[in-house]
């Protein structure tokens, strides 16, 4: 009995002399894997910094744009020469001169033709059509003259902002001496003013950076979200209720079980080539649609809301589900009454997770044409249109030094949608949120 | 059931009849061209009371398998292309019932080799490039012999060049600006060894292998279709060269420069008076059987051959095409006029 004893003392004490032996070990083990977690986490943040340093930085200067002030006179021989005032005529009226004639006499000086030229091209072409559409709403100014804000062209602009550097020499860069020397005189004169890009944000695309927004895009992309959510919320929340609370569970539902999680994993690319050749080469829909662009996204997004909702259908406890039958709801009131409201913060998130990663997707779009430049704003679901990441990756791929600003503000563009949409996501989950 | 048949059978009729008329002009095609094509586009969208256009931008051999798909509104009415069409996709136009086609050449299209404007003066022949690229070439102790590429530094391939080894950032396989590259450089570059020459005839296929495969053992790098890219990379890494179209150099003189090739630099002016030996035509393509169905057609040539586009003050111009020789611009003007039938 005695001896039972001591070993078992013993054997107490070697337990606790073995834990006091490896206790320093543990607690530097656990010391090293926090401190793996922390260096993780600090160093996701800092590339996160440095892209959102990089991108505002090489950005924010898109939302400002160089203007020139110019005399304008609206001569009645330029725009009507007629005296008709027939908007057709007016339409095709060379409204170029105005502004040319307008820096002209700003420095009248200049009286080569090739001198001239030089000069004129300090004002984006965009002027042309800015007081073609003045006129137009206001014919009233015809015969008038007034003092109109232009765009400044891309080196222009490139050149108030800093971007072309005019310490190099005149031939390594595109504004030559003469140019800078107009231009300072402008400044001075209090005719050139950096001003807020309202363009950034109204007009839709175009070849010339100073004119080049992205608002097609933002209606495009619209456009096409609102067709993707349209069917694939409906869609995913049905075969999910189903699946979860109506199907038997047999070979048929576990083989499109496996195949609705399969889906969840395949490349985007491949669902446009399936667009392509069911809904534009069978159903013959019109190439570059958001209709297209909106049921391609859907087929990408579906498994990801099923799989959402599934889950969160799953999390309502039997509990509730029981005591509805108990007190004689049907089935389908159940389902409707109790378990949808009580799932649906889940499914929404689900929804809003699907639709962010549908609002950055290209791929599926290359193939159904929606990878275009589209100059119009898109005015229906079956109007060509393209999407915010498509306009990212066509500015990224010009060659004029405006547009790598541009491509760094439309990225801002999105990227603020996308937080708003998982802001919302958030949102909805904290206030509907139900915990048992 | 008759429910889910009725569904589908509505299902069916609202899509069916989606294949309605057109009134807008559909363009697709080459990237190279996509930039001026795309200005002409918005030129002819604001000045007119059409639609504007829409362009795709996929490449010319993808254009030109959209294009000759088909007639109808379903199938694009224009192709721009930084090729000419081949004879195998006349045939495939013909098969499908689209035989009145127009080619019209808008310029041409520089492709440059550059460098970091911090980087060494390059001073190359179309040889040195081939021999810094190609995947085999002549051994260099002597001999009718190919031996995978050993050169290491642009001084191994040719002792007056800079010591520095061979980094070439350029166009995928895929890429129209590659073929061109491929064809008047390459090509042009291992004809000089005669041995290479003969061989064409002799055996075509280990010809093409020997003067067409380019290196790949890192040394020359594809970049992807993203020329700003490879300009940026160029800045990074003075010791690098880039391969890419003459708008590019030209929009970003301030960063890097051109080698001179063969003795000229790409300039413009050497490019349009075609002393620069690496250039090509540019065209696009016109659906004859469209041209009066699908509005604006004509309007739009007429846009783009207009002096105020192509000609040598034009707004294409400047934005980087080389303008077409006065003899030719007149043709290409008559025929922006006639649309005349010109692909057999």
């Amino acid at each position: 009995m005695s001896e039972m004893t001591a070993s078992a003392v013993t054997g107490g004490q070697r337990t606790r002399e073995l834990v006091a032996a490896g206790i320093g070990r543990r607690y530097r083990a656990e010391k090293r894997f926090r401190a793996f977690g922390l260096i993780a986490i600090v160093s996701a943040l800092a590339f996160m910094a440095l892209l959102f340093a990089n991108i505002i930085g090489k950005g924010y200067g898109a939302f400002v744009q160089t203007e020139i002030r110019l005399p304008i006179s609206y001569e009645v021989a330029v725009v009507d020469p007629d005296g008709t005032r027939d908007p057709e005529a007016m339409l095709r009226a060379n409204y170029g001169k105005l502004y040319r004639d307008g820096i002209q006499s700003l420095f009248p000086e200049v009286d080569s033709r090739q001198e001239r030229r030089v000069l004129n091209s300090l004002i984006s072409s965009g002027a042309t059509f800015e007081i073609r559409d003045a006129v137009m709403a206001n014919p009233s100014l015809i015969g008038k003259s007034g003092e109109v804000w232009v765009p400044a062209s891309d080196d222009v602009d490139m050149l108030v902002k800093g971007k072309i550097d005019r310490h190099l020499p005149e031939t390594a860069r595109r504004v030559t001496d003469r140019e800078i020397a107009w231009i300072d005189a402008l400044e001075a004169q209090g005719r050139l003013e950096t001003r807020f890009n309202w363009r950034f944000f109204t007009q839709g695309d175009s070849r010339e950076p100073e004119l080049a927004g992205i608002w097609g895009a933002v209606v495009g992309s619209f456009l096409t979200m609102a067709v993707t959510l349209a069917l694939s919320f409906p869609l995913g929340v049905a075969t999910a209720v189903y699946l979860e609370e109506f199907a038997p569970k047999n070979r048929w539902t576990d083989i499109i079980e496996v195949n609705i999680n399969n889906l969840a994993a395949i490349p985007s690319i491949v669902f446009g080539l399936l667009g392509l050749a069911v809904f534009l080469q069978f159903f013959g829909l019109p190439r570059s649609a958001p209709l297209v662009g909106g049921l391609v996204l859907t087929l990408m997004t579906l498994p990801t809301i099923i799989i959402a909702a599934r889950v969160s259908l799953k999390s309502v406890p039997p509990s509730i589900r029981e005591a509805a039958l108990g007190l004689g709801a049907s089935k389908m009131q159940m389902v409707t009454n109790d378990v949808l409201p009580l799932a649906m913060p889940g499914i929404l998130t689900g929804t809003i997770i699907g639709m962010g990663r549908a609002l950055g997707e290209t791929a599926p779009l290359l193939m159904i044409g929606m990878v275009a430049f589209i100059v119009d704003i898109p005015g229906g679901f079956r109007e060509p249109a393209t999407v915010l990441p498509v306009q990212i990756y066509i500015w990224a791929d010009s060659a004029e030094r405006a547009f790598v600003e541009r491509t760094s503000a439309a990225i801002m563009v999105l990227l603020f949608f996308l937080i708003a949409m998982n802001a919302t996501a958030v949102f909805l989950r904290s206030k509907f949120e139900r915990r048992w | 059931m008759k429910r889910t048949l009725a569904v589908a059978a509505l299902a069916t009729i609202a899509f069916a009849g989606a294949a309605e008329a057109r009134d807008q002009i559909r363009i697709v095609g080459s990237s190279t061209v996509f930039p001026f094509a795309s200005k002409v586009v918005e030129q002819f969208g604001k000045t007119t009371s059409f639609k504007t256009p829409v362009i795709e931008s996929t490449g010319s051999g993808g254009g030109l398998k959209l294009f000759c798909a088909g007639v109808g509104v379903d199938h694009p009415d224009i192709t721009n292309s930084s090729r000419a069409i081949k004879s195998s996709e006349v045939e495939t136009c013909a098969k499908n019932g689209v035989n009145k086609i127009t080619e019209i050449t808008i310029g041409y299209d520089g492709i440059v080799v550059a460098d970091s404007k911090k980087g060494p003066e390059f001073a190359v022949s179309r040889k040195d490039l081939y021999l810094a690229l190609a995947k085999s070439v002549p051994d260099p102790k002597g001999g009718d012999k190919l031996i995978p590429n050993p050169y290491k530094t642009w001084k191994d391939v040719n002792a007056s060049l800079p010591a520095n080894d061979i980094e070439v950032l350029g166009p995928p396989p895929t890429s129209g600006t590659r073929d061109a590259f491929v064809e008047l450089v390459m090509d042009v570059g291992c004809e000089q060894f005669a041995f290479i020459k003969a061989m064409a005839k002799a055996d075509p296929k280990a010809y093409k292998a020997a003067c067409q495969a380019i290196r790949e053992d890192g040394a020359y790098i594809e970049a992807g279709e993203n020329d700003t890219l490879i300009v940026n990379k160029l800045v990074e890494n003075p010791k690098a060269l880039g391969i890419f179209g003459y708008s590019f150099l030209d929009q970003n003189a301030d960063k890097i420069k051109g080698a001179t090739i063969d003795g000229v630099k790409p300039t413009f002016e050497n490019i349009a008076s075609s002393k620069y030996p690496v250039s090509r035509p540019l065209f696009f393509y016109v659906k004859g059987e469209h041209v009066g169905v699908i509005p604006g057609i004509k309007e739009y040539v007429a846009e783009f051959t207009s002096e105020a586009a192509i000609g040598e003050d034009g707004y294409l111009p400047q934005i980087g095409l080389i303008p077409l020789p006065a003899d030719k611009a007149k043709v290409v003007k008559e025929a922006g006029k006639t649309l005349p039938h010109n692909v057999k």
